[in-house]
């Protein structure tokens, strides 16, 4: 079954440059472990180490927030679209809870701690 | 560089100053490819703030989407500092999610000047880069600034002398 995944920019370094990619899944996570098979370190980019959807990704099913869905649990039907949108968020913010965000940080590189799995390359 | 009107600053100025001492946040769409900020669409902080600002999620979405629909781009996103420098926070750099946007800052720390600077942020990466402010580069009336929902045809000018 296909779906249809729109791509920010800032992840398009994952997908070849494409906007658009298609996967396939039951579960918005299963969709996700799906489209990190071909396109390897798009789910690290999505997903925490502890397993739950980062703060600061948007991520929707058509028009609605997944995080109204299920999260990583939301049932995905064929012919559904996904939108995938880093949020827009920052601010002056205190060092407690800039250091807070930093375990969520989206723009992490996976590259840049961590030996990329040659599966991944 | 960003080149940007005069108009748009101005009413970019007028956002963060009605809110503060929140900060203030917003885009400046154009046509994708361009580099031209020509429809400055102000934002709600949902955090509501004076050190945090986010976009709501369903609001993004819309937003998002019209550019999309009007093959247009985010070529100016901005957020004020209310008591702190107009330059990335630590916070900013990490949640910078367009690399393609100008981040525009705006200190409204004091009352009558405010600091506006421009950064690009990329793989966290700050550059920060000149701002040329441009007048009467375009019409003014061309020049639109509405809240989310009203349709380009029933505009209010409020940038144009705010």
């Amino acid at each position: 079954m296909a779906i249809e995944v729109r791509i920010p920019t800032i992840l398009r370094s994952y997908t070849g440059g494409a906007k658009v990619v298609e996967g396939a899944g039951d579960t918005l996570g299963e969709l996700l472990t799906d489209l990190d098979s071909r396109h390897g370190g798009l789910k690290g980019r999505l997903v925490t180490e502890a397993g739950a959807l980062h703060r600061f990704v948007n991520v929707y099913v058509n028009d609605e927030d997944v995080r109204f869905l299920g999260a990583l649990d939301a049932k995905l039907n064929d012919g559904d679209s996904i939108t995938i949108l880093p949020a827009v968020a920052g601010g002056a913010f205190g060092f407690a809870a800039a250091a807070a965000i930093g375990s969520h940080k989206l723009s992490t590189v996976v590259e840049s701690g961590h030996p990329v799995p040659d599966v991944a390359r | 560089m960003l080149s940007i009107d005069r108009s748009i600053v101005d009413a970019i100025v007028a956002h963060a100053r009605r809110d503060h001492p929140d900060e203030a946040c917003g885009v400046v769409a154009g046509p994708a490819g361009s580099d031209t900020p020509t429809r400055h669409i102000p934002l709600e902080n949902a955090a509501r703030s004076t050190t945090f600002y986010l976009i709501d999620s369903m609001e993004h979405l819309r937003v998002w989407r019209e550019m999309d629909d009007r093959d247009e781009e985010p070529v100016v996103i901005y957020h004020s500092h209310t008591a702190t420098e107009a330059y990335p926070s630590r916070t900013d750099i990490s949640l910078a999610g367009e690399p393609g946007a100008h981040y525009l800052l705006v200190s409204t720390r004091e009352p009558d000047t405010e600091e506006i600077r421009s950064f690009r942020i990329v793989d966290g990466v700050v550059t920060e880069e000149p701002v040329r402010i441009v007048d009467a580069a375009v019409d003014p009336h061309a020049v639109q600034s509405y809240k989310f929902g009203q349709s380009p045809t029933a505009v209010d000018y409020e940038c144009s002398g705010a």
